[in-house]
């Protein structure tokens, strides 16, 4: 008996010894799969392990929307991973509001984050009532088009210069067997090429009043001419577009099958796995072509509360590793994106980058991304209404813009 | 999910219920063993499904977000349900998917075990063939009928490829067929299972039926239609309840072969309630259209009662 006893009293006396010193394991739920988004992701989780201890356990999940559910399913179950990927903006408002969060404020004073995260958009997307809940880790622009060279040159046109003058050209891009338009048909996809089309069309200004001040007779005047055009674009994509992966889709573009694809700048990193040049085998036009903006998407990271002290500990460590210069520059040249900090070294950058960098310099032309002024809910409304507009051409543009009046009106 | 899916499956011991029904009672005590026995699965049936349904109810009538609130609202969630082009389009489609699917599967089936019962060589073999697809996820099948259909590489390209270059078969492209490519990968994986039942009810036909059947000079086709079909009754039931029940759920062969496109022209309820209580963080919306869904199980619920309790009265009559 007495053995027995001394035996628990060892094996409780490790067990309390270890949580001290004891290394600890974060999960971290992502949505990072394609190739490209992989090379970036590793980037952490090496830099993460480099640091000695503790280890970052991958748990990929393809698609936004399914990671984002895990997460939130886990966390409502009260098994909350260690660290999640979300997108800046209203996706995990109530996660903050629940105080489900773990607290970033005082790792974010200590290394001045207010002082280096730029532009203004960007930090405020984690920095909500002077408390940091989350860590922004790059900035990501829809207003993006990639297009293949060799296929406008195969089709004997020049690269198009506006959206008006990319229509006229696409009929000799299809006469010379390319796909114009390449689209996946996920509701997310046509509702980002959408988006950036009715940015194009409107201007900052105008889209502001609509998403964010809901300003509903301007969309009744405005809209029914976006969905229009839109459906112009519909004419000049393929027919295998239905349920394709925007990477397969960016594919298409790579391997010059397909002339233009609207997408953020997470397809940069696509042509750099396939070994493509900016340039010469391929070209972003910054969009819209006549007054190039930025968009603030991206991701964040946050990091949900945890009883275990050894992994908050870690979790702060994870923290101040993603925000740290050398990382930024290492993980934003594999993904595509423009680090959150203007101090980082990006000479690897490549040109498409760079003429990023340098339009986001100025204020005025940073398009404030549309999830930080529509919920979740509202956004899906969207995504369901532009793909059934894609979708079904017995929709007629009045009707679509009625609908898309009534879901401003009724977004909370 | 479980709990919407749940009433229709407690369905199936009622129509059992029904030739149970008309056996003489007999009362008799309950010992004390099987009371204990049964209390977890009770407490278990009572705790998780009608809770969970009278919690999914009232959580109907809230405007309940991420976290579930009791900020009542009274019938917008409703309102809104109704308003919207996709939840309308989900219904109409799990209504043709169901019926398309439960009758040319139970037609399919029922051929299936009849060639079944032709006392072929290698019916081992067969079967397993048959009841192969039931047991891979709906999500392999799904994932592999998608690439079948897809016009870059799968069947239509494989024709184009032998020389037919105008030939056009990819369902899941156009939204006016998506819905059939659908039904189709749903029918190969299920068709199998409902073999299987009615192989079985053929079976337990009494060997003298087909004797007497011979005797009286009836071909046979028409003894497996007229006869034996009619014989059937329970095993037809429990294939029937067995794929409507997997209708009223559909979900994730359609998250694999179409995630509800092209636009929203395959979308189920189903994926319109998941995809609220996840990631739209609308519990409030997403429980409403739940509570639609359970209507139609409930009304299949109540019938069968009526139907019972109709019988029982002719019977108390005669």
């Amino acid at each position: 008996m007495k053995s027995v006893v001394s035996v628990v009293a060892l094996v409780a006396a490790a067990l309390l010894g270890s949580t001290a010193v004891r290394a600890a394991d974060v999960e971290v739920i992502h949505w990072w799969t394609s190739g490209g988004e992989q090379a970036a992701v590793s980037v952490f989780a090496r830099e993460f392990d480099a640091l000695g201890g503790d280890k970052w356990v991958d748990t990929a999940i393809a698609g936004g929307e399914n990671a984002r559910s895990a997460t939130l399913q886990r966390i409502l179950g009260g098994d909350p991973p260690g660290a999640a990927q979300f997108n800046p903006g209203r996706q995990y408002e109530e996660l903050i509001a629940g105080g489900m969060l773990l607290d970033l404020t005082d790792l974010a004073n200590k290394e001045g984050w207010a002082n280096f995260i730029r532009p203004a958009s960007i930090s405020e997307a984690c920095l909500v009532d002077g408390h940091w809940w989350c860590v922004p880790v790059n900035i990501h622009s829809w207003n993006w088009a990639w297009a293949s060279v060799p296929a406008f040159e195969k089709a004997g046109v020049e690269l198009p210069t506006s959206f008006d003058d990319f229509l006229e050209k696409a009929p000799k891009l299809k006469e010379a067997g390319i796909i114009p338009f390449a689209i996946g048909g996920e509701s997310w996809q046509i509702n980002g090429a959408f988006g950036v089309i009715q940015t194009g069309l409107l201007g900052l200004d105008k889209r502001e009043k609509i998403i964010k001040d809901k300003d509903l007779e301007l969309a009744k005047a405005e809209m029914p001419a976006v969905f229009e055009k839109f459906r112009q674009f519909k004419q000049f994509s393929d027919e295998g577009s239905a349920n394709r992966n925007w990477n397969d889709t960016t594919n298409l573009v790579v391997t010059d099958q397909a002339a233009l694809q609207i997408m953020g700048d997470w397809a940069r990193g696509e042509f750099g796995v396939a070994g493509e040049k900016a340039g010469v085998d391929y070209a972003c036009l910054a969009l819209p072509l006549d007054k190039p903006t930025v968009s603030t998407g991206g991701d964040i990271f946050l990091f949900p509360k945890q009883s275990d002290a050894a992994v908050e500990a870690a979790q702060l460590k994870m923290a101040s590793m993603m925000v740290n210069p050398q990382v930024q520059a290492l993980f934003n040249n594999a993904k595509g994106s423009m680090p959150i900090r203007d101090d980082v070294d990006m000479s690897l950058a490549d040109d498409c980058m760079k003429r990023g960098l340098e339009i986001i310099k100025d204020p005025a032309n940073i398009a404030v991304d549309a999830g930080r002024w529509q919920s979740n809910d509202t956004t899906g409304q969207m995504n369901d209404l532009v793909a059934q507009f894609w979708a079904d051409d017995s929709m007629t543009a009045a009707a679509a813009a009625e609908q898309y009046v009534t879901i401003l009106q009724n977004a909370d | 999910m479980t709990q919407i899916a749940e009433p229709g499956e407690r369905a199936a011991p009622g129509f059992a219920g029904t030739a149970a029904g008309r056996k003489p009672r007999t009362r008799r005590k309950f010992n004390i063993q099987s009371i204990l026995g049964t209390t977890p699965m009770i407490a278990t049936a009572i705790g998780v499904f009608v809770i969970c349904i009278i919690f999914s109810i009232i959580w109907s009538f809230t405007s309940s977000k991420l976290f579930p609130n009791f900020n009542f609202v009274g019938l917008s969630q409703y309102e809104r349900l109704w308003r919207t082009d996709r939840w309308i389009i989900s219904v109409q489609n799990v209504f043709v998917y169901g019926v398309l699917s439960m009758i040319v599967g139970m037609v399919f089936g029922y051929l299936l075990a009849v060639f079944m019962d032709q006392r072929i060589r290698q019916e081992d073999l067969f079967r397993s063939i048959f009841l192969y697809p039931f047991a891979m996820s709906l999500v392999v099948t799904g994932l592999v009928w998608q690439w079948m259909f897809d016009p870059n590489l799968g069947i239509q390209s494989a024709v184009r490829q032998l020389g037919w270059t105008s030939f056009e078969f990819a369902p899941l492209v156009k939204q006016e067929t998506a819905l059939y490519g659908l039904v189709l990968g749903g029918l190969w994986n299920g068709v199998g299972v409902t073999m299987a039942i009615m192989l079985a009810g053929l079976r337990g036909v009494d060997a003298e039926i087909w004797k007497a059947a011979k005797v009286d000079g009836i071909p046979t086709w028409k003894t497996y239609l007229f006869i034996v079909l009619p014989m059937m009754k329970g095993a037809i039931a429990t294939a029937f309840i067995l794929s409507a029940t997997g209708v009223v759920r559909v979900f994730d062969i359609v998250i694999a072969m179409t995630q509800g496109g092209p636009g929203v022209s395959t979308q189920m309820p189903a994926i319109y309630v998941i995809q609220h209580i996840t990631d739209r963080a609308n519990v409030g919306q997403g429980m409403a259209a739940a509570t639609m869904m359970l209507v139609p199980v409930m009304v299949i619920i109540s019938l069968q009662y009526l139907f019972q309790w109709n019988a029982k009265r002719k019977a108390a009559r005669t």
